[in-house]
């Protein structure tokens, strides 16, 4: 990829540009397909329709619709807020989002950057979502977006231990911490992905990781950040318009970002099922994709099945029963590997 | 447990540099303007971090001088729209309390086919009220789906309250001494068939949120209501059933044609923690709607076939000198109408005994501690109409 378009456009920076912006030509389109997805699968799961009218379809633009009225609507900063902390946020929220694509690889011939400590610095880089939203819950100068803020920051941080052992007992066995080199290793039939060896440790690992990344991306039983019926809408309670659309997309973008890490790490990116068989590099990006939906969709059946965990019991769940099984399963992990 | 000086908990932070910093509580305003509410309730939280420390309700938001209008009105029967509007989510049920009670007032006895179509009204009424009550309250504990899946069974008990007096939410049905209309010819069937597909989503709804292991965890144990304070406070209905005392007022104190009918009634039995807290509350609502459907077969079987159903109405309604007190089973408790008349044709005074408004009060009694979180759990619980407290 890179090959092509120095040939393309020459030996200059606008290679890096265009290489950096190809992602977001994937999020944009993925954001506003997941919105809709969601309406209808929310709604065929409750007896309903969803959106049938605008665009024709089954609805299909209505979320392109909403982008328009969030574009039209009045910009509204709260007299009281801090004005620089409450415009800056959404920024700082989508720039982690979107800082995580760099290294997701949609193909073998592309990803943004194709660095030895990918995995490490996903999530490292994931982290910066959570400042993002302390600044948004704290310079609204609201108490419910305060409280939503403060329980996301609490979240954030005591989910990404479990997931990151988790990850960790996988990096065990493959021994690289390049997403690239990951996938390289998963190559041909689809018992070789990750998610069928050591069984059931990588397992336990893959259930352990799926289950924080909910939490991280604040998704259902794990919303409590923006719980709506407690909290209102959390931390942005007081966004309204564009900026409450680039927090919105930012949301749509992580659950892709920690869903196309989970697909990488077990179920082999962009590799075929079939060995050979529909192969390639732009095979590699459909089947990276249908993997990563294949999630979005769990997790938004998931969002419409469970109830929502408290705070406490969230915690719970996150210190005393994800963080020692994710020990366990790394020691587990590490025994197998030395007999 | 003796007293310790110093804990974690009670000994103030302590920065970098030595100093220690100040903590202290937040008022925290919920509602009126809140989604979990149920309406324009405000409670005036007192939190510590996210432990509440004090409740205080505020209601009235709502208020619609409900017992000064009926003094305004010329007849009798023209207060039944208004009572229809105080718990509008159980129209028939308010209408069926007013009812009852001038008609104990005049002494009426109405006939055998009207009380059947009461009952047969009040008890889908029931049902559909504890629909909301129960998908809201999954709302409240954070699942959407529920929520529908009530609407969906909801909306045909509005469909056949629709094709017997036109009406959905409001009805203005139950006359004093009869019914405004009779009902339809294929209304007993579609009843016995709405009956019949029912049962089965119980069971489903069950399933769905009622043993979900997150929704127990988030309700069992949570505000728990101790019988003896739930009688001190007057509570009524399922919040007291929910506490596992055994009284319900079709029962205990019969009225109508209920003592005809065979059903149990619905206690808390602390199943998945403790007795009195919300999921029993929660779980009395769903008990009582397989109840419920137990008295509407019978009912439906039995209901004489044919009659005038506004033989009994008066011409005039002009009671004697004195007053009356007539409780009915409301979903939400004992509703009760004090009516004073001075002789007149509309009533001297109209006093309403409201289950919701006594219910939420017993909320700053067991509130305390909880988190907001919880707090949410707590209201959804309780199960307020708004409009019925404020009136």
């Amino acid at each position: 990829m890179e090959q092509l378009l120095r040939g393309i456009l020459g030996d200059n920076v606008s290679v890096y540009i265009v290489l950096a912006a190809i992602p977001l030509a994937w999020i944009l389109p993925f954001a506003l397909f997941a919105v809709w997805l969601e309406r209808k699968v929310s709604a065929h799961m409750q007896d309903r329709l969803g959106p049938m009218r605008t665009g024709g379809w089954h609805g299909w633009s209505q979320t392109i619709a909403d982008i328009v009225k969030l574009m039209q609507k009045e910009d509204i900063v709260p007299t009281a807020a801090d004005k620089i902390l409450f415009v800056l946020a959404p920024f700082v929220v989508f720039i982690g989002t979107y800082a995580a694509f760099a290294v997701i690889p949609f193909s073998s011939e592309y990803v943004g950057s194709n660095i030895d400590l990918g995995l490490f610095y996903f999530v490292a880089v994931s982290s910066v979502v959570v400042v993002g939203i302390l600044m948004a819950g704290w310079s609204s100068n609201n108490k419910w977006s305060m409280f939503g803020a403060m329980r996301s920051a609490a979240q954030i941080v005591s989910y990404e231990i479990p997931g990151v052992l988790a990850l960790l007992s996988v990096v065990m066995i493959v021994g690289t911490l390049n997403l690239q080199e990951v996938n390289e290793l998963q190559r041909g039939w689809f018992w070789n992905w990750m998610i069928f060896q050591k069984f059931p440790f990588v397992f336990i690992a893959f259930m352990i990781y799926f289950v924080a990344s909910l939490a991280e991306v604040n998704r259902a039983p794990f919303d409590i950040p923006e719980a709506e019926s407690e909290l209102v809408a959390g931390y942005h309670t007081e966004y309204s318009g564009m900026k409450f659309a680039l927090l919105f997309l930012a949301e749509y973008a992580n659950m892709f970002a920690v869903s196309a890490v989970g697909a990488t790490l077990f179920f082999g990116g962009w590799n075929s099922p079939f060995g050979d068989f529909l192969s390639g590099p732009l095979w590699g990006v459909i089947w990276f994709i249908s993997k990563g939906m294949v999630f979005i969709f769990v997790q938004m059946w998931l969002r419409w099945t469970l109830p929502r965990l408290r705070v406490d019991q969230l915690m719970y769940v996150g210190w005393k029963v994800l963080t020692p099984f994710a020990f366990a399963n790394i020691v587990a992990v590490g025994l197998w590997m030395i007999l | 447990m003796p007293e310790t000086k110093e804990t974690l908990e009670t000994r103030p932070p302590v920065t970098s540099t030595g100093k220690t910093l100040r903590t202290e509580e937040m008022v925290l305003n919920m509602g009126p303007q809140h989604p979990s509410t149920h309406g324009v309730l405000r409670l005036e939280l007192v939190v510590d971090g996210e432990i509440i420390v004090d409740v205080t309700p505020h209601i009235g938001y709502l208020h619609r001088c409900f017992e000064k209008h009926s003094e305004a009105m010329t007849n009798y029967q023209q207060v039944i729209p208004y009572a229809d509007r105080m718990d509008y989510l159980a129209s028939m049920s308010m209408d069926l309390g007013y009812a009852v009670a001038v008609e104990k007032l005049l002494g009426i006895k109405v006939p055998e086919r009207v009380e059947y179509i009461r009952v047969i009204m009040v008890e889908f009424q029931r049902i559909a009220s504890h629909l909301i009550a129960l998908g809201t309250y999954g709302l409240d504990v954070g699942a959407f789906t529920p929520f529908l899946f009530c609407f969906r069974d909801r909306e045909r008990i509005l469909d056949l309250f629709e094709m017997t007096c036109g009406a959905r939410l409001l009805y203005n049905y139950i006359w004093v001494g009869g019914l405004s209309h009779d009902l339809p010819l294929t209304f007993i069937d579609k009843a016995k068939e709405f009956c019949e597909y029912f049962k089965p989503k119980i069971k489903e709804l069950n399933d769905l949120l009622s043993y979900n292991e997150i929704f127990i965890k988030r309700t069992a144990h949570i505000g728990v209501l101790p019988a003896e304070v739930a009688i001190n406070y007057g509570c009524s209905g399922p919040m007291l059933r929910g506490s596992g005392v055994n009284r319900d007022l079709r029962r205990n104190d019969p009225y109508s044609i209920y003592p005809d009918f065979e059903f149990d009634v619905a206690v808390g039995k602390g199943e998945m923690g403790t007795v009195g807290d919300c999921w029993d509350r929660y779980f009395v609502r769903v008990r009582e709607m397989v109840q419920s459907v137990r008295i509407l077969e019978q009912a439906l079987e039995r209901i004489p076939k044919e009659g005038d159903v506004q033989s009994a109405v008066p011409k005039r309604i002009r009671p004697p000198i004195g007053d009356v007190y007539a409780r009915t089973e409301s979903p939400r408790g004992e509703l009760g109408f004090y009516i004073i008349s001075d002789g007149s044709v509309s009533p001297y005074r109209v006093k309403v005994r409201s289950p919701a408004f006594v219910n939420l009060s017993v909320i700053p009694e067991i509130s305390k501690g909880c988190m907001i979180a919880d707090m949410v759990a707590i209201v959804g619980s309780v199960d307020i109409v708004l409009g019925e407290v404020d009136r």
